[in-house]
């Protein structure tokens, strides 16, 4: 179980981490999800005795992060994002490192990463240096579980990794799950965020909302629409011109539209688009995403800032 | 210890893995010693020379048969007229021309003060003033024994005075210079530079959110470079002994300790900059520019600390590599005891003091 209280952390004149509270219980998949530079990072050093916080206090299943960093050090599984293994040494001779500098062995916890490890076994002659983003991460997934840990942290552990595999490590995240392990990831990834038990949005060092996916999602209050033509990027100047829609963002093939419901209908914006020049117009309402709630959830936190 | 002894495995698959690690820890120590030994040379042998003597009395001619049987000159031309000796500059394959004054024999007899002109080419000033202390080396010990019974009718007039090489062979003084570079580059930069990279790959943040002490991962990253250490200072004796003709004049033990030494300072400077830095290229310029600049320009390697300017003389009194040369010299070409390095055995020791220390206290238990 983890237990943040009240955590701040600057650097120089960056406040990096604002007021952080949160708490995960056992056996629970919890995602922190925000964009680069948000604080992710710095939240998990803390997290893993690695740096110390300004203010506030943690506790690792009722240890202290700071005064008991020892006994922490040998229960949590820890995955840094920029990990990169030892490149010069092979799978098997990474893995049989790790294992012996946390004074176990590979035959000893075998059964803990076999699901995850024999994916990767044909290969254990070979140097990671030498391996895909996707067997990188799945070697350094049972890197971090070799010594059977109570708590995992994994950040961002899908980045720069491929959508089959991404799609993979999360199958594995969820059967470890089930065997007990308690899990605190982070991603950039807003696709991703279904994926977790329960979900922190994190902002410039602040949680923008901490609940399950499903919940965030439902209390999207504006009404959404995507948008598409056949030019799309004067369609997204266009868009943000028009009076009552609030904010226009590009989503990969489409744009999404969100208003005060009542305020537009569907046949009023298609018909101002055609009138500027728009042709194959499509238009939908749709649900929001993890992405629109993000969007939203960070719009209305920088107007909140915006009026002291 | 299992996991200190897997650490050092790594280790030292990260060394042998890489080749360019490899050369540096191997290959280098002995190109530098080959280099300075050979190459970097101030010894000078079989240099050309031409004589004009217009005297030819006993003495000249003694003096002429001397440099003629000294390995270190060869006349290519008995000149006639004092004007030839400029076209024979300029032909380009005369390092030195000797000129006897008239009646030179009579004139020492008589004046007490007869004259030899040497006149080399000042286009290269360090062998010209080498050829000439050769020249006027050899010239005087002739006077001496001429004028044996009246020693009082010369000029003795020496400047320089090599005692304890007295053929200037340049290897002499390199040796302990290159050994006290050698060691300095690998101890410092390589350990500074490995414990970067677990920095900077990732890998450091791992090891030390594990249960490893962190200071048994300091120590697994410094034993297998005073492993290799101690392997460069064992081949670079044997390459100076066997190679270089450079014998070990003094105790091997006296030697090897005082090298042991040497290494933890070295070690101890390596972990201290890899607790500064966290990027391979910040250690590799901080001990590139920090510690081998000095090691090679202000230890007296090269250049003598006497005739530095007082500032800079200071300054290389807290250079480790200074004590170790003057240590290693002492044992090595001097022949002496330990006694005679017994005060550059204890600043070298006071300074792995200090530096353990402090390099242990500086150790982050965390990132920052």
């Amino acid at each position: 179980m983890i237990q943040v209280h009240n955590i701040s952390k600057s650097f120089d004149s960056l406040q990096a981490l604002d007021d952080l509270s949160f708490r995960v219980n056992e056996g629970e998949i919890f995602g922190i999800i925000g964009p680069d530079g948000a604080g992710k990072t710095t939240l998990f050093r803390i997290m893993t005795t690695l740096l110390l916080a300004d203010r506030g206090e943690i506790s690792l299943n009722s240890l202290d992060v700071v005064k008991d960093f020892r006994s922490i050090r040998k229960i949590i599984g820890y995955m840094p994002g920029k990990f990169s293994l030892y490149q010069d040494l092979t799978i098997e001779e990474n893995l049989n490192f790790f294992a012996t500098v946390f004074n176990t062995s590979i035959e000893e916890n075998y059964h803990l990463i076999k699901d995850i490890y024999v994916q990767i076994e044909p290969f254990k002659k070979r140097r990671a240096g030498a391996l895909s983003g996707g067997m990188k991460q799945k070697l350094a997934l049972c890197c971090a579980l070799i010594h059977y840990p109570k708590i995992l942290f994994l950040d961002e552990p899908t980045t720069g990794v491929d959508p089959v595999s991404r799609a993979e490590f999360w199958e594995m995240l969820l059967s470890l799950k089930e065997s007990g392990l308690t899990i605190a990831v982070s991603t950039p990834y807003m696709d991703e965020a279904g994926k977790c038990d329960r979900i922190a949005l994190i902002q410039k060092g602040r949680f923008l909302k901490i609940d399950t996916p499903d919940n965030i999602t439902d209390q999207f209050h504006l009404s959404l629409m995507s948008v598409k033509s056949d030019s799309m990027y004067p369609l997204l100047k266009d868009l943000r011109k028009i009076e009552g829609i609030d904010s226009c963002f590009s989503f990969g093939d489409s744009h999404h539209i969100t208003f005060q419901a009542n305020r537009l209908q569907k046949d009023e914006i298609e018909s101002i688009l055609r009138t500027k020049g728009h042709h194959n117009i499509d238009i939908q309402p749709i649900k929001a995403n993890m992405e629109d709630c993000f969007m939203d959830l960070a719009q209305s936190e920088e107007s909140l800032k915006g009026e002291p | 210890m299992k996991q200190f002894i897997a650490f050092i495995k790594k280790e030292f698959h990260h060394i042998f893995r890489d080749t360019w690690t490899m050369v540096i820890l191997l290959l280098l120590p002995i190109l530098m010693l080959i280099l300075f030994g050979y190459a970097l040379s101030t010894e000078i042998k079989s240099v050309n020379i031409a004589i004009y003597d217009p005297s030819k009395d006993s003495l000249s001619e003694e003096i002429i048969r001397k440099l003629e049987s000294s390995e270190y000159f060869n006349i290519i031309r008995m000149l006639d007229s004092p004007f030839q000796i400029e076209e024979e500059f300029q032909a380009g394959n005369t390092g030195m021309v000797l000129v006897f004054c008239e009646n030179f024999y009579k004139n020492t007899l008589s004046k007490g003060d007869a004259q030899i002109q040497l006149l080399t080419d000042g286009s290269d000033p360090n062998t010209a003033v080498t050829i000439t202390n050769y020249a006027s080396g050899i010239i005087k010990s002739v006077m001496r024994k001429s004028f044996a019974s009246n020693p009082d009718a010369i000029r003795v007039n020496i400047i320089t005075k090599l005692i304890y090489n007295p053929e200037m062979k340049s290897a002499y003084n390199f040796v302990p210079g290159v050994m006290g570079m050698v060691i300095m580059l690998i101890c410092a930069m390589m350990t500074s530079i490995s414990i970067a990279r677990e920095k900077e790959t990732g890998t450091m943040e791992i090891l030390l959110a594990s249960p490893m002490k962190p200071l048994l991962i300091i120590l697994s990253k410094a034993v297998p470079y005073f492993f290799l250490s101690c392997i460069n200072l064992l081949t670079i004796l044997l390459f100076s002994v066997f190679l270089l003709k450079v014998p070990i004049a003094g105790s091997l033990i006296a030697l090897l300790t005082v090298s042991l030494v040497y290494i933890f300072v070295s070690l101890a400077i390596g972990l201290l900059i890899s607790s500064i830095t966290s990027s391979q290229l910040v250690a590799l310029l901080l001990s590139g520019m920090a510690l081998m600049m000095p090691a090679i320009y202000l230890s007296g390697m090269i250049f003598p600390i006497e005739n530095m300017p007082r500032g800079l003389q200071i300054v290389a009194q807290i250079i480790p590599a200074k004590w170790y040369i003057v240590a290693a010299r002492n044992i090595m070409i001097k022949g002496l005891g330990f006694s005679s390095i017994l005060k550059e055995f204890a600043v070298l020791s006071g300074m792995a003091l200090i530096l353990i220390t402090i390099s242990f206290k500086k150790f982050k238990l965390r990132l920052e």
